[in-house]
């Protein structure tokens, strides 16, 4: 089970989030051309600058806590999976904030 | 360069992003303040788990030392830039006509009765109600 530590933290972040959808009605995920063109350009970016940081040693990962799949550059798969999940819960809370203060955003 | 030099250029790269290249201009906006705060919690929480119990392990060299709930100083200013350059594009997109709807909320029974309540008493205090 220790090696599913960065992985259970994954789940924990949607599940903190994913209620908004079908309970607020925040249509993000319902969006999904959307939302997947959203997060593909922070992905990229988050995973290049990872992959510079671990190259410079400034991070490394407890492999007992990770599930051992390795993408290249040395980056766990769950890093990877860090720079979905982050984007898809901070756009849930966003518009689950927008939708009950009802203040412009600046999409309409 | 260090995390500390890079995470300072992360946040200035997601704020020109915001401000000059997409000019979504989400810091200049309540809606982002009220929303930052609640993603920030969430956030202390996961990275705290995350160096607290050491799966992610930093050189000391490449940062300045300072800890918030286990997590360097430097993985906050990392985090907002994140969410910044996700909000910024995502905006963006909807701005440009890239599924703007269904909006927020709509189809929500559970907003439309908060949002009754709401406008019913702003408008008992002669309050009209934000577009």
């Amino acid at each position: 089970m220790r090696h599913l530590a960065y992985v259970f933290v994954l789940a924990g972040c949607l599940a903190a989030a994913l209620w908004l959808e079908p309970v607020l009605k925040v249509n993000v995920l319902r969006r999904r051309r959307r939302l997947l063109l959203s997060v593909a350009p922070v992905l990229v970016v988050f995973v290049l600058w990872d992959l510079g940081a671990i190259a410079a040693g400034h991070w490394r990962f407890d492999k007992a806590q990770t599930t051992g799949i390795m993408l290249p550059g040395g980056l766990p798969l769950e890093e990877a999976l860090f720079f979905v999940v982050v984007p898809v819960c901070a756009i849930l809370g966003f518009e689950a904030t927008r939708a009950v203060l009802r203040r412009p955003a600046g999409d309409e | 360069m260090t995390y500390t030099a890079a995470v300072l250029l992360g946040v200035a790269g997601a704020l020109v992003v915001d401000l000059v290249v997409l000019r979504t201009r989400l810091v200049t906006r309540l809606v982002f303040w009220a929303a930052y705060p609640i993603v920030l919690v969430f956030q202390l929480l996961s990275n705290g788990i995350l160096t607290g119990r050491k799966i992610v392990i930093y050189d000391p060299a490449a940062i300045l030392g300072l800890r918030i709930a286990y997590a360097p100083v430097e993985d906050l200013l990392f985090g907002f830039a994140v969410v910044l350059l996700t909000l910024s594009i995502w905006i963006f997109l909807g701005r440009r006509g890239v599924q703007r709807g269904p909006a927020a909320g709509d189809g929500s029974a559970l907003l439309r009765r908060l949002h009754a309540r709401r406008s019913a008493r702003s408008a008992g205090g002669g309050v009209g109600e934000r577009p």
